[in-house]
């Protein structure tokens, strides 16, 4: 293992168990499956049943909009809680360079909510029980809500980061990653189109983590939706590492 | 080891420090001492890298703080003020991960972690979680952290802070036998900790060096130090008085208690030379063959030294020994 890589690996490992060590990251799994069940079967919201239908629309359709606010909840305590220790002053004089430890917390918590995400595997099991699902686009809803996941996480990495304060880094992650929901929500952009010009209509969309979840869900794997997140992610994560620097110099 | 040159740390229109330069180097225990805000904890904070300075450099081992961080940061073992750790790991993890963290692995890893709590006497409360600990462990936990990777450099923020006397005394210890191999800067506000620890001190105030020397050095500087106290039998104090006044080394003579039986006067000395003040008065009692009931030498004190050059209105020219 190249140093960067262990060093990542160190504090990735570092902040798992972090997650582990109270009953919150037990709390948060039980919350996160019970409302995306809730919200896939109700007859009123998902009506999973009465679609009649061997997919999983119902399930992906509520996760942009259930990882508006457990994703935050994860991710707020990110740099915020560092600050507030003053572990960051710790962590920030090891020998280590500080996207080491940007990548490695952000990887941790990805993880954390990849295996949330993993845990609703009983639905595909249901799915296939009841019909003859096609796994591609399963399997492409699945990578796409990681990716989206990772999106908001690094929303929330980098407005942690702003604040010592994890209520306001949480409120303020849900504005931004509600934008980037409402950018591409058709009842929005409908509004949009009816005195906007076509291409601001096309830019405003091309920002919104729904437009490009859409494609993921329909079982297509574009490389431009991955690039999207990639460079979400990317993005945040560099901003993150500017804000820290800022913070040390002033 | 360390070397530290006219740096600058400016908070917008605040200068917090400004232009000090020192040298540590292995085998040295420097304290630095200051009144609060003074810009200790800032000059710290760059030499470990946490904050970049506004001008100036840092320079540890051979490698420039800015340029070469990583290997700087690899010499380095560093103690912030409030003495953080992460309240959700036990003691064991704590160390663990500092360990690992500073590349430290298999074997190896498992012998520095008891290494540092034997050192730091952490065995009782080794799979305790951080947040459980009492500030004193927990002090402890984030010294040990500092220690792990038994660096050659160690910068410490008031160690001892918070700690109860045994703890104090033992911390303390610890840093004596380490300042033997190391090169050691630590800062605090307790000025016995200075002489019992120090090989020299460095005293700032309002972002700048006011003082540098050793513990002695400084003590020297105080305005009691060298002077002479003396308890005379059957001797009146006027005349003990005006004789010991003529001395070429005695400045001012102040008769503290006057009676039948003995008198008692003080002494000061001009310029800090007190060798020749005691001698000239040894040879004035000789020759005047006065009973000598007490003779006292007084040392300087340095809580003198430092309240005197950290008022506010002391001219700091001259103070600079260094």
């Amino acid at each position: 293992m190249s140093q960067s890589t262990s060093n990542i690996w160190c504090v990735l490992k570092r902040e798992w168990k972090g997650y582990f060590a109270t009953p919150v990251a037990f709390v948060f799994i039980v919350i996160f499956l019970v409302l995306i069940g809730f919200f896939t079967f109700s007859s009123n919201l998902g009506q999973f049943f009465e679609r009649e239908e061997a997919s999983l629309a119902s399930f992906f359709t509520w996760h942009p909009w259930i990882y508006l606010f457990l994703v935050p909840s994860v991710g707020m305590r990110l740099w915020s809680e560092e600050r507030r220790q003053g572990t960051m002053e710790l962590l920030l004089t090891m020998p280590v360079a500080p996207w080491h430890t940007i990548l490695g917390k952000f990887l941790a918590s990805w993880a954390f909510l990849a295996l949330a995400l993993l845990l609703t595997f009983p639905i595909i099991l249901t799915t296939s029980y009841l019909g003859e699902p096609d796994y591609g686009p399963i399997a492409c809803g699945y990578i796409g809500s990681i990716f989206l996941a990772g999106g908001y996480l690094a929303v929330s990495s980098m407005t942690s980061a702003l604040t010592r304060n994890q209520v306001i880094s949480f409120i303020l992650s849900v504005v931004i990653c509600l934008f980037l929901v409402l950018a591409g929500y058709p009842p929005v952009t409908d509004m949009l189109v009816n005195w906007a010009p076509g291409w601001l209509v096309d830019t405003v969309t091309s920002f919104s983590v729904m437009t490009h979840f859409f494609s993921f869900q329909r079982g297509v794997l574009d490389a431009r939706d991955i690039v999207f997140f990639l460079s979400l992610i990317g993005f945040c994560l560099f901003s993150t590492s500017v804000i820290l620097r800022s913070l040390r110099t002033n | 080891m360390i070397q530290v040159e006219q740096l600058v740390k400016r908070f917008g229109p605040k200068v917090a420090v400004n232009r000090i330069s020192f040298q540590v180097e292995r085998g040295e225990v420097l304290g630095f001492l200051g009144p609060n805000g003074a810009g200790k904890s800032t000059t710290m904070r760059m030499i470990t890298g946490f904050i970049p300075p506004s001008e100036g450099s840092v320079t540890v081992g051979d490698h420039p703080i800015l340029e070469q961080p990583i290997q700087a940061k690899r010499l380095m073992g560093y103690l912030p003020e409030s003495a953080p750790c992460y309240p959700d790991m036990t003691v064991y993890g704590f160390l663990d991960f500092a360990a690992e963290i500073r590349g430290i692995s298999g074997g190896d890893r498992k012998k520095a972690i008891h290494r540092v709590v034997d050192l730091c006497f952490l065995e009782s409360v080794l799979h305790q979680s951080v947040d459980t600990l009492s500030k004193g462990y927990r002090h402890r936990t984030c010294f040990a952290q500092s220690i792990i990777h038994d660096p050659d450099v160690l910068i410490m923020d008031e160690p001892t802070d918070g700690l109860d006397p045994n703890q104090k005394h033992e911390v303390r210890g610890i840093i004596k036998r380490m300042g033997e191999k190391k090169a050691i800067i630590f800062s605090t506000h307790i000025l016995e900790e200075v002489e019992a620890v120090c090989s020299r001190a460095i005293i700032i105030d309002r972002g700048e060096i006011v003082a540098n020397g050793t513990p002695e050095e400084l003590k020297v500087r105080s305005r009691h130090a060298g002077a002479v106290q003396l308890r005379l039998g059957g001797v009146s104090g006027a005349i003990a008085k005006d004789k010991l006044g003529q001395l070429s080394g005695a400045d001012q003579v102040t008769l503290v208690s006057d009676d039948a039986t003995c008198s008692e006067v003080v002494v000061q000395p001009k310029q800090h030379d007190s060798a020749s003040l005691s001698e000239q008065i040894a040879d004035l009692i000789l020759q005047e063959n006065w009973r000598v009931l007490q003779f006292n030498c007084r040392e300087g004190r340095l809580d003198e030294v430092f309240r005197d050059i950290t008022k506010p209105d002391t001219i700091k020219e001259g103070v600079q020994a260094a």
